[in-house]
């Protein structure tokens, strides 16, 4: 392994890579940013970023060949991190604008957030800073990318819909949203999501990318 | 429940961040990379970068800034301040912003809105309403920093450029901007309970106090500051302080 880990951004035209890849320059990793399916299924380490919709962005990813890319890299047993959509796209199937298939890399779905009570605070989209709690039944953030996030931690979040893993092992971190616990980071061994932006949440955030930057595979 | 934000607004006439009083009467305060990254180690929630020239030469000149900024600072960027077309706010974004601030494009184009939201998402589209008090109960929309009346009744615009696809608004009072005298806490109340999107308040804050009275009795969802963190008056964990202990939920960094 190099001395500075090198961390393959895959860019599809969806999302702000730029600040995916100076967070992980910060974090002393070498972002590299790539359409190419070999170079994914060559990579350490993958970022799959993401904005936008669901159906749009597995096109996106599907007319590049990075699906069957990414579901190599996968196999391989190296880390992946998907980030807000990229996080959703993990998973089996979205409800958004119709059924779309996922890389169904982690089992479950992604589906609308719950409806909020008119006139209270809680809005969809929900965009903003919002606390993270462990999962019951989840993972120990001592054994994961959350091993230097304390619960109550704050993180950004910019979402309408939210994972739902079939298993619940696989819940790492979740926020409350319309008084119902929602997902916010999931993980299944190597891979890993955060429905938050880390590249925005302040040294919460930094902290994740750095223990998936620096981590051992 | 999101934490109420407290946003630090840097007025840029490049290269310099200046401070005036009613968007008027510009001081130069130094090199706004080096007050954004000070912000950002006091807990700031997101940063409101305006081009207050709106220039051509000056939006690739904030550009610039907006990338520079990224490199040391982790938490939302906004950018306002000429933006005309959906081409400008694709550049913004790759830039490294996470929002844009439309105001005059908006009032000109009002579909504007609507083609942004569109392409990028409502969440990025901010619609920045610059107001001032035209009568009792009333206030009309500006643009240009206050400078242009749009002979817009400033709530009826709120809610339109909301149903178009606003996904946020700033709202800035250009009577209170600079004054340090208070918000213009009436305003604000009529449009948190007019929409249902996310409301920013600008202009007036002298005191961590203005912006507790920001969150809860206007019920906004973040309030932007700026003259007061630019003099040193008080610290963005200063006012974060005050509104923990006032009930506001805030965002407190470890």
């Amino acid at each position: 392994m190099s001395a500075t880990p090198a961390v393959i951004v895959v860019d599809y035209g969806r999302g702000n890579l730029f600040s995916v890849c100076q967070a992980v320059a910060r974090v002393g990793g070498a972002p590299a940013l790539t359409a190419d399916p070999a170079a994914v299924r060559q990579a350490e380490r993958v970022i799959l970023p993401g904005v936008g919709a669901f159906g749009d962005a597995m096109a996106g990813l599907a007319s590049r060949g990075l699906d069957d890319g990414l579901r190599e890299f996968a196999r391989a047993g190296r880390p992946l991190l998907g980030v807000c959509l990229g996080m959703q796209l993990l998973l089996e199937e979205s409800t958004e604008f119709g059924r779309h298939g996922g890389l169904g890399l982690i089992p479950g779905q992604v589906d609308r957030l719950p409806t909020p009570a008119p006139g209270g605070r809680d809005k969809i989209p929900n965009v903003g800073w919002c606390q993270l709690w462990p999962s019951p039944g989840g993972l120990p953030w001592s054994l994961s990318l959350f091993a230097r996030v304390k619960p109550g931690d704050f993180a950004y979040f910019v979402h309408s819909y939210a994972v739902h893993p079939a298993d619940a092992r696989h819940r790492l971190a979740e926020i409350g949203f319309a008084g119902m616990p929602v997902a916010a980071a999931i993980a299944a061994e190597h891979i890993a999501g955060c429905q938050f932006h880390p590249e925005k949440s302040g040294e919460v955030g930094l902290a994740i990318l750095d223990a998936f930057v620096n981590g051992t595979p | 429940m999101p934490a109420a934000r407290v946003i630090a607004r840097l007025d840029v006439k490049a290269p310099n961040l200046v401070k005036g009083i009613r968007l008027e009467g510009l001081r130069v305060m130094g090199d706004p990379r080096t007050f954004a990254r000070r912000y950002y180690d006091q807990g700031a929630d997101e940063i409101l970068y305006v081009d207050i020239v709106a220039s051509l030469y000056g939006r690739n000149s904030l550009l610039d800034l907006v990338r520079r900024t990224a490199e040391d600072v982790f938490v939302p960027m906004t950018v306002a301040g000429g933006i005309r077309s959906v081409e400008d706010v694709r550049e913004a974004l790759r830039s490294g912003a996470d929002k844009v601030a439309i105001n005059t494009a908006a009032v000109r184009d009002p579909e504007l809105i609507r083609r942004v939201a569109e392409a990028f998402g409502s969440q990025c589209m901010v619609v920045d309403i610059q107001t001032k008090r035209t009568g009792p109960g009333q206030w009309e929309a500006y643009t240009d920093n206050g400078r242009e009346r749009t002979g817009l009744d400033a709530l009826e615009w709120a809610e339109r450029a909301v149903a178009l696809g606003a996904g946020e608004l700033l709202i800035t009072s250009v009577d209170r901007e600079g004054t340090q005298r208070g918000m213009e806490l009436d305003f604000l109340a009529r449009v948190t309970r007019a929409v249902a999107v996310p409301v920013i308040a600008c202009g007036g804050v002298g005191s961590p106090e203005h912006v507790r009275q920001a969150f809860a009795d206007a019920a906004v969802d973040a309030v932007a500051v700026a003259s007061i963190l630019h003099y040193g008056k008080f610290s963005i964990g200063e006012i974060k302080a005050h509104l923990a202990a006032g009930e506001v939920a805030v965002r407190i960094s470890a």
